[in-house]
Order: structure tokens, then C-alpha cells, then sequence
């Protein structure tokens, strides 16, 4: 028995459609910040069955697309390094760098690249290239980092000294506070991120209604999932009672995972970093702590990280602020497609600008 | 079954052309493939065939080389007799050439040989020509196999991807994805991998009863590489058409679903080697239902959507444009992939 099938049952589904149907009574924008809900809205149709009152703009959260040029610069240059071998998702291994050099391409030109499924396959990868180092790629939300500090400590104990990590880590709440703060933006209601709020909980979001009146829903992936977040969002804005809202109750709780938190801050600390369009924001990265410092690929490796300007004529962080959409972009489908990607977005499973180009019907 | 007189490592001096290649000739390919073609020891082979032949080659590179339902050895054999099918036509005779990796264990080449012979032998082709040759350590990666598959068009005209018409219907012969997981999960060690099982299989004999049972077959293609989703999109752009499919009629196995959503990979993009897609008149499509299920190997078959005209608004895709109604009743594009599918980081 599916116990997830209920939340796909589409006549239930269709039941809510028309609840939100008729209470949409004026346009209703609302950003979805998590690469996987992206996803699931165009894969499931739920984009071409929402009435047109309610607007889907998608928001920085899709990790590999916030990932800064100049750290993608980085990870390439690491990648040609003599002795050196990277591990990675195989999200990263499309994004294009400098000279729209990639992974891929790097790995043509003879640089060692190897794609897991689980950061601790690196730790394998580092026991059977004694004589390599091995540098795993940490990009992601709060979601990963505590599975990649997980791997860091295990190394430790195993007393594995060839492993690595480069941690371009980001942290999803001081980005909500950027957007929030941009008038801009203009965003009516949020869907947060399952995964990351299963870590983090309810707690790091609860500004966004006490300080910018902005109603936020924790949702599940599901279709109905993401319907129930919806409904709920509407409602907040009926009564006018903006708050955070938890509707990932099988996953999520209140107080997260706090076991995977002190995991993650062990072994790292927040700092600034730099997002892909959107620029500095304090407090959004995390670094290895001094404790750890041993495995950072940045010290260990003399690595440079070099201020990279974005293409001219990219528009990425328009898209990933919501103040755009894909399909707006002058560069989308001409410049900028599948195969020959000026950002990102258009290359990660969860991109936006690849989930419009790949799902959405134009007419 | 087992040689004695070759063991161990296969050595380079196995694909010198001298007395090592000779032995190995004679002792593997020819004691296990077993065929006057191959028994003359010419240099080419005699072949009597008339009318209009299909012909299709392939290279087969996969790890790991033995998985859950199958090996490189049977799969060369499926995937070209497949290809050879999928032109309406009955494949007779295979030609295969080795690329071995010096060091392979005898034991595992004799396994796949063996395994080739039966899988030969099954759908019904012989292999008629055949080369080896060793490579030096790393230059390849244990075995590669190309085969070439000759067969006779049984059909005029043959099914084409050029001939979906609009108002034809879309039959699918049984799930998708299984073999593309059953290989990656066998080759990531993936905990799930005992439950997912290759569905590699020869198709001709069920293609054959399709064409002379039921007849007036516009295309029959094989979901191989890039899925589902790749080979509509194929069909599509050569017919000039816009393709509807509805996705609760596409079978897919819930251990494939489980495996999928566990990387985040879609199973209509991965690929399959003993299923195929036949578009044909609706008039004909219950005929052809029955012709299918009543075989093994189509058990499962259905009617997954219809050629419609391009159009380009609404609901409708244009020309070139697969177009998935969902499970909800929602409309998207099943777009193309550019390259293979990468496992999401979170």
C-alpha cells in the first residue's frame, strides 16, 4: 500500500482545485522556494489546472542554481588540478562556467569527476585513491548539510586524510528576508521547503509574518500537498492573520531535527556568502569550523576563489527573485536553452527556466 | 559447458590472429554458436536472402555486464534483433564483434557467449560472422559487443516513424524503466536493486504476429535509450504530428516508481529493451491489444493516447510536441531530454 497515494488522489485534488477556485477572488501570487515543489507543480499539472487568479513565481530554491559563478569557477578550476579528484550530485555536472566550460567538459579533458548518490560514497572514492585528493562538491541547503557534516566527521574517526570538501552551503531564511525586503518582489504568500523545514523547523521563518505581514506554508510535495498549502494561504490572506503555517506534519515538526542541526553546526558555521543574481547576504553560507578547518578544500588546496561577473545580458536573478519569469527572459529558448545553458536554471533538474522549458505548454 | 583447455585471463595474444585467436575461435565462438555459416571459416558470409532487407547495428558498452534479467552478451543480441523487429521485419542472421580487455576471466566471457547463444537461439537468428579483438588493460572496459542484425521485410509498407497519422492510436507494450534502473541501481549497489528486474527481451516473434494478424501497423518503435519520453518525441518530429498521452495509462512498476522518486529520475527517460510502442488506426487498436496481451512479453499492453493534429493552443501540442494529460487532468510537455537524467541533490 502506497501511503503516499492519497495525497495524489485526483479527484481529491480536483475537489480542492475548486475550492481555491472559488476563493480566488483576486490575483494571488505566491512563490514556492524549493526546486522540488517547482518540479512538481509542472510535472504534475498543476500549473495548467490552477485558475489564472493565482500566480506561480518561483524562488531561489533550487541549490545549484543559486550557486555563484564564482563558485562554479572554483569547482572547475578544481576539477583540472593534477592529483585531484571531484565527487559531486550530478546536478553540478551541467552548469556552465567561464567559457561555458562544465564538469562534463572538464571530465573530457581528462579531469576526474565522479557523480554519487550519497556524500559518503566520497569517503570510498578517498580510501581507494590513497595518492588523490578527494574533494566532495557540498552545494545545497540545510537539507544536505547535515549529511555532508555527517561524512566530515565520519572521515575523522576513520582517520581518512585525503578527503575534502569545498562547502558552498547556503541557508534558505536570510534569503526570504532579502526577498521580503525588496518591494519588488511582491510575493502574496510562500510555500516553504519541506526538506530544508525538516531540519530548521518552524522557528527561523517566523519574521517573515511578524515583521512583513507575509503568510508562509511548510507543504509536502505531493499535489495535494502543495493544494492544501495554497488553500491555506488564501485563507491567511482572507482573515488577514498572516502566520507560519505547517502543512508537512508527517515530516516536519515544529522544533525540526535538532540532532541534525547540532551535526551541522559542529562541523560548520554561518558566514556571508555570495547567491547566483542575487549578491551578498550575510549570515546565508555556512565554513568549516576551526575545528574541522582541516577539511577544507579551500585551505587544503590553496584554492582562489575570483570575483566572476554574470554574463551580460543574463537575467537569472530576476527569475530566481521572482521578478520574472522564465519565459520572459529574452535570452529563454534562444540564447539560452537545454543545450547550450547561459545560467543554471536552465540545466538543474529543479531550475525553473529548465522546468518551463521541459514541461510547460505555450498557448 | 566449461573449457578445459583456455583458462584464466583472456591475454592480448588471444586477438593476435595466431594460434591463441585460433583456439579461441574455435573452443568459444564456434562450439557455442554452432552454425554451417560460421563453421565454413571464410572470410565473409554466403547469404541467400531476397526482397527488401532491414538491416541495424549496435554497440553494447554496459556496466556492469551482468545485471538483474540479463547481460551485455543476451542484451547484444535483444537490442538488434529489436531494432530489426521494429522495421516490421523478421531478423534471420546477427553478425557480433568483440572488444575484450585484456584480462578478462575467461569464465566471464564463456558466460557471456553462452549467454549470447541462447538468446540467439530463442528469437529464432543465427550469428553468421563474428570478430575479436583484445585490447591493452584500460583501453576499454571489460567487453564491448557490437552486433549487426539482417532480416527480411515481411510488410509493405514497412512501419516508419515517418507514418503517424492523425486520429491513429498509441499502444505501449508494458512498463517502463525497469531495465534503466535494474542497470543503474545493479551499478550504484543501490539497496533497492534486488527488486527491479531488466525486462530484456527478443520482440520479433510478437512483432510478427502483430503484422500478419493484425496488419496496417504505421510505426513500431522500441523505447531503448532516452525512454519514452525520447522516442515520442523522435516519432513526433519525423511524422510531423503532435502525440496525447495520458499518464495513468502508462504502466510503470511501483518498484520502478519507488526507485525514481527515491534519485529523482523520471521513468519515462529511462530505457527499456523489451517494449515497444505501435501506432495503428484505432479501428485496429483492440485487435492489436489482444494480439499483445496474449503474449508473455505484452501481458501488460494498453492503449496509452492518439496522434492529434498540430495545433499548438490549449491542450494541444504542435507539430513535433508529445503533449502528457496527468494524473490530475492537467496538460504539460513530455519534452526531450538533452542528455541523460542526473540524480537531484536534494
Amino acid at each position: 500500500m502506497d501511503i503516499l497515494a492519497g495525497f495524489r488522489d485526483p479527484a481529491l485534488c480536483r475537489g480542492m482545485i475548486e475550492k481555491i477556485t472559488a476563493e480566488a477572488d483576486k490575483p494571488f501570487r505566491f512563490m514556492e522556494v524549493c526546486g522540488t515543489h517547482t518540479v512538481a507543480i509542472f510535472q504534475s499539472g498543476l500549473h495548467s489546472l490552477l485558475p489564472k487568479e493565482i500566480v506561480h513565481i518561483s524562488g531561489p530554491g533550487c541549490p545549484v542554481c543559486v550557486t555563484h559563478e564564482s563558485e562554479v569557477a572554483a569547482f572547475l578550476d578544481l576539477a583540472s588540478m593534477p592529483d585531484v579528484i571531484v565527487v559531486t550530485f550530478g546536478d553540478l555536472m551541467r552548469v556552465p562556467g567561464p567559457k561555458s566550460r562544465t564538469l562534463k567538459t572538464a571530465q573530457a579533458e581528462g579531469g576526474r569527476v565522479e557523480v554519487v548518490y550519497a556524500p559518503n560514497e566520497a569517503l570510498n572514492i578517498a580510501q581507494a585513491n590513497p595518492k588523490a585528493k578527494v574533494v566532495f562538491l557540498a552545494v545545497g541547503f540545510e537539507t544536505t548539510a547535515p549529511t555532508i557534516a555527517a561524512t566530515v566527521k565520519m572521515a575523522r574517526q576513520q582517520g581518512i586524510d585525503n578527503f575534502y570538501a569545498l562547502c558552498f552551503h547556503k541557508l534558505v531564511p536570510p534569503a526570504l528576508r532579502v526577498l521580503l525586503a525588496d518591494p519588488e518582489t511582491a510575493v502574496d504568500g510562500f510555500l516553504l521547503p519541506g526538506h530544508v523545514s525538516a531540519v530548521i523547523g518552524l522557528e527561523p521563518y517566523q519574521f517573515m509574518a511578524t515583521e512583513y505581514n507575509a503568510p508562509a506554508v511548510v507543504a509536502g510535495f505531493e499535489p495535494l500537498d502543495i493544494l492544501e498549502g495554497l488553500h491555506q494561504l488564501l485563507a491567511m490572506r482572507r482573515e488577514g492573520r498572516p502566520k507560519i503555517m505547517n502543512c508537512y506534519r508527517r515530516v516536519v515538526t515544529a522544533e525540526g531535527n535538532p540532532k541534525a542541526r547540532a551535526m551541522m553546526y559542529e562541523v560548520f558555521e554561518p558566514c556571508d556568502a555570495l547567491w547566483r543574481g542575487i549578491g551578498l547576504i550575510p549570515g546565508s553560507g555556512l565554513r568549516f569550523t576551526k575545528e574541522y578547518e582541516a577539511f577544507d578544500a579551500v585551505k587544503a588546496l590553496g584554492l582562489v576563489i575570483t570575483e566572476q561577473k554574470p554574463l551580460p545580458g543574463c537575467r537569472c536573478g530576476d527569475v530566481l527573485k521572482g521578478k520574472m519569469r522564465p519565459d520572459q527572459c529574452p535570452l529563454f529558448k534562444t540564447a539560452c536553452t537545454p543545450a547550450t545553458p547561459v545560467g543554471p536554471c536552465m540545466v538543474s533538474t529543479e531550475g525553473s527556466c529548465a522546468a518551463y522549458f521541459k514541461y510547460r505548454l505555450e498557448g | 559447458m566449461a573449457n578445459a583447455k583456455i583458462q584464466g585471463k583472456i591475454l592480448l595474444d588471444y586477438g593476435s590472429g595466431g594460434r591463441a585467436s585460433h583456439r579461441l575461435v574455435n573452443e568459444l565462438f564456434l562450439a557455442h554458436f554452432n552454425n554451417p555459416f560460421l563453421a565454413a571459416m571464410n572470410d565473409a558470409a554466403l547469404l541467400d536472402i531476397k526482397g527488401p532487407v532491414a538491416v541495424s547495428t549496435d554497440s553494447f558498452t554496459v556496466d556492469p555486464i551482468f545485471f538483474p534479467g540479463g547481460d551485455i552478451g543476451s542484451l547484444a543480441v535483444h537490442g538488434t534483433v529489436n531494432d530489426v523487429a521494429m522495421l516490421g521485419a523478421r531478423p534471420l542472421y546477427l553478425t557480433c564483434g568483440f572488444i575484450i580487455e585484456e584480462g578478462l576471466d575467461f569464465e566471464v566471457l564463456e558466460r557471456i557467449v553462452v549467454s549470447m547463444a541462447a538468446a540467439a537461439k530463442e528469437a529464432g537468428v543465427v550469428i553468421v560472422a563474428g570478430d575479436t579483438k583484445v585490447v591493452n588493460k584500460g583501453a576499454a572496459d571489460k567487453i564491448f559487443i557490437n552486433t549487426t542484425g539482417i532480416g527480411e521485410v515481411i510488410t509493405t509498407p514497412p512501419p516508419s516513424g515517418h507514418r503517424a497519422a492523425v486520429g491513429d492510436a498509441i499502444l505501449l507494450t508494458g512498463s517502463m524503466g525497469d531495465h534503466g534502473l535494474a542497470v543503474l541501481a545493479q551499478r550504484e549497489q543501490l539497496s533497492f536493486s534486488t527488486q527491479v528486474k531488466s525486462d530484456a527481451a527478443s520482440l520479433n516473434r510478437l512483432v510478427e504476429r502483430l503484422m500478419l494478424e493484425v496488419g496496417d501497423i504505421h510505426v513500431l518503435r522500441d523505447p531503448t535509450r532516452g525512454g519514452l519520453g525520447t522516442t515520442l518525441n523522435e516519432i513526433a518530429a519525423q511524422s510531423g504530428v503532435a502525440l496525447l498521452v495520458e499518464e495513468d495509462k502508462i504502466p510503470v512498476s511501483a518498484a520502478v516508481a519507488a526507485g525514481c522518486s527515491f534519485l529523482g529520475l523520471d521513468p519515462l527517460y529511462l530505457a527499456n529493451e523489451g517494449k515497444f510502442i505501435c501506432i495503428l488506426p484505432e479501428e485496429k487498436a483492440l485487435a492489436a491489444l489482444a494480439v499483445l496481451r496474449s503474449d508473455p512479453l505484452g501481458v501488460q499492453a494498453c492503449r496509452v493516447g492518439e496522434v492529434t493534429a498540430p495545433a499548438g493552443t490549449g491542450t494541444v501540442g504542435r507539430a513535433g510536441q508529445v503533449v502528457m494529460k496527468t494524473r490530475l487532468g492537467g496538460h504539460r510537455l513530455l519534452n526531450m531530454l538533452e542528455g541523460e537524467q542526473l540524480p537531484r541533490i536534494c
